[in-house]
């Protein structure tokens, strides 16, 4: 079973946000950066696969040559190769067509992907890239079973989940408990540096936006202490104050 | 200029999100809604309240399931056939599933965590939520064609409207598109839908077990708001998983978000920052939580949330 994991590289949770150029770039000065945590578990889940049912895991990314320590990460998890292609991520449809013209190229029974990356949040490339090469899509895909040609995957909804049954190939948008992270050990780390990691140039350029401008919010007031006898206060200053019952 | 609307319906209703997203689109234009599956045509009339002029029902019983590919299309033909410049739509978990096939099949820029009303005086300007609530950008949508997933809490109720006209609309749907079954769905009954929530208590660790959610639930009965839980609460199955808030849960933008038992770990505020107001409650002082919140007690949630219950309830009588 061939797999195509589809990767973003993203500053970790922790991170402090800022911006440089009047407000234009993302400020990377200290940032670490890391496989996006939806990506992960959608690799964790490939790995897996691959190695109950035999296969290829092949990682994908688009980003510059920054973003290779992030692919090798990957490898060392237990991806097979990585691609990358090699240009700034810099719009949703502008990503999903990368994907999807790399997917063309090889006969993949899934392409799975975080259900969201973690710097813009949008959650809309796994629909494109499905849209794009006429498959079915599926996000938030929380468990994937392949059985021989089909799946069973269990799809979050607000306030449960619906069971699916659907033949391959498809595209997942995927989100815990799909599988555990895994943690690269040293074999893995050691086999990564030889794994092929072959880059080739974007095949379209076209975006269908353009970032103006950045902003951070406004900072938080201080935090109003209440005593824990004196609930009725709290009560009082919800209602009075910030007026939210 | 001319938007349509996707509605969202919640057994046999329009979710309040989705009345947000009428009142967004009527904000900067002419609406036209459209709503798949069936729904009686009085609710779907009642749109009108929060701007929608008129409402296309695509009444299909096999729409009655939100099936992703025949959604997505659906959802194109309408656009099509109104001539709309703009699709507006709440952001949710079936929406994100179809609006970036939308997107390539009319080949319109696409943005999602919308925060704000467009800025027109130069280009088509709109303002996303990005970095999980820690940061915004302000995007330029540069195709004729347009989506907007907007956040909840972006814009204010519109609710003097008249009444909406209804109108079938329908369209061939090839069996193609019904390819995945759906085998089964298990969905909390009667409860507040976590993402539609204007109120959202939540519990951690702290509450000990989960035999202890009584005093969880009872505030929330009063308050009418959603429960959430932290992520090590669903990790241990405490509670289930779509009540899970923060970084790789659900994200919730309500007007007050009160946390009880949390020590606020930076993935658990990832899913909150974006709430108007936030109340801490923990018996730890040194708990991170409370460098977030607006108001915070220290004190142990056994004692507290009762009393609290209590006075509210006096409080909203």
């Amino acid at each position: 079973m061939n797999i195509l994991v589809c990767i973003t590289h993203v500053p970790d949770t922790t991170s402090r946000i800022a911006f440089t150029e009047n407000n234009t770039k993302f400020d990377k000065n200290g940032v670490q950066f890391i496989i996006g945590p939806y990506d992960d578990y959608a690799l964790a889940r490939a790995v897996e696969l691959k190695e109950a049912n035999g296969g290829k895991v092949t990682v994908l990314n688009v980003g510059k040559a920054e973003t290779e320590p992030t692919l090798r990460k990957a490898l060392a998890i237990g991806a097979d190769e990585a691609i990358r292609v090699n240009a700034f991520p810099s719009d949703s449809y502008f990503v999903a067509k990368q994907i999807a013209d790399v997917a063309k190229q090889g006969e993949y029974d899934l392409i799975l992907m975080g259900r969201e990356s973690i710097d813009f949040n949008g959650g809309m490339v796994h629909g494109m890239v499905g849209e794009l090469l006429g498959l079915p899509s599926f996000s938030p895909v929380m468990v994937l079973e392949v059985e021989g040609n089909s799946a069973k995957i269990t799809r979050e909804i607000e306030g449960g989940k619906e069971k699916l049954e659907v033949n391959l190939p498809f595209v997942a948008g995927c989100q815990e408990p799909i599988a555990e992270w895994k943690i690269p050990n040293m074999r893995g780390i050691m086999s990564a540096r030889t794994k092929p990691l072959n880059v080739v140039e974007p095949t379209d350029n076209t975006k269908l936006t353009e970032i103006a401008q950045y902003e951070l919010p406004a900072p938080k007031g201080a935090v109003k202490m209440i005593d824990a006898d004196n609930v009725e206060e709290l009560v009082n200053l919800l209602k009075n104050e910030a007026k939210v019952i | 200029m001319s938007v349509l609307v996707f509605i969202e319906t919640e057994d046999g209703k329009i979710k309040k999100s989705s009345r947000e997203a009428i009142s967004y689109g009527a904000a900067i234009g002419e609406v036209t809604a459209i709503t798949l599956g069936s729904v009686s045509n009085e609710e779907l009339a009642s749109a009108g309240a929060n701007g929608a002029t008129k409402v296309l029902h695509a009444a299909d019983e096999k729409l009655n399931a939100g099936l992703i590919m025949p959604y997505a299309e659906v959802i194109s033909k309408a656009f099509e056939s109104t001539g709309a410049e703009v699709l507006v739509t709440a952001k949710s978990s079936l929406a994100d599933a179809v609006v970036g096939r939308i997107s390539v099949k009319l080949g319109a820029a696409l943005a999602s965590n919308v925060s704000e009303l467009p800025k027109t005086d130069s280009g088509f300007v709109v303002k996303q939520s990005i970095y999980t609530g820690k940061a915004f950008v302000n995007t330029t949508l540069t195709t004729d064609k347009k989506i907007l997933a907007i956040k909840k809490n972006a814009i204010e109720l519109k609710t003097d409207g008249a009444a909406a006209s209804v109108e079938a609309f329908d369209v061939a749907l090839d069996d193609a598109l019904f390819g995945a079954k759906i085998t089964s769905s298990e969905k909390a009954e009667g409860d507040v839908l976590l993402p539609e929530a204007d109120i959202v208590v939540s519990g951690g660790r702290g509450l000990k077990g989960p035999e202890n959610w009584g005093i969880i639930e009872d505030l929330a009965k009063t308050l009418g708001a959603a429960t959430g839980c932290s992520k090590p609460v669903s990790d241990m199955d405490w509670r289930p998983h779509h009540e899970h808030v923060g970084q790789t849960g659900v994200k919730v933008s309500p007007s007050l978000y009160i946390a009880v038992g949390i020590s606020g770990a930076i993935q658990h505020l990832a899913g909150v920052n974006s709430s108007k107001f936030i109340v801490v409650i923990n018996k730890d002082e040194e708990a991170p939580f409370f460098k977030a919140a607006d108001y915070g007690i220290v004190g142990d949630a056994f004692e507290v949330l009762p009393k609290l219950n209590e006075a509210l309830k006096k409080a909203l009588a």
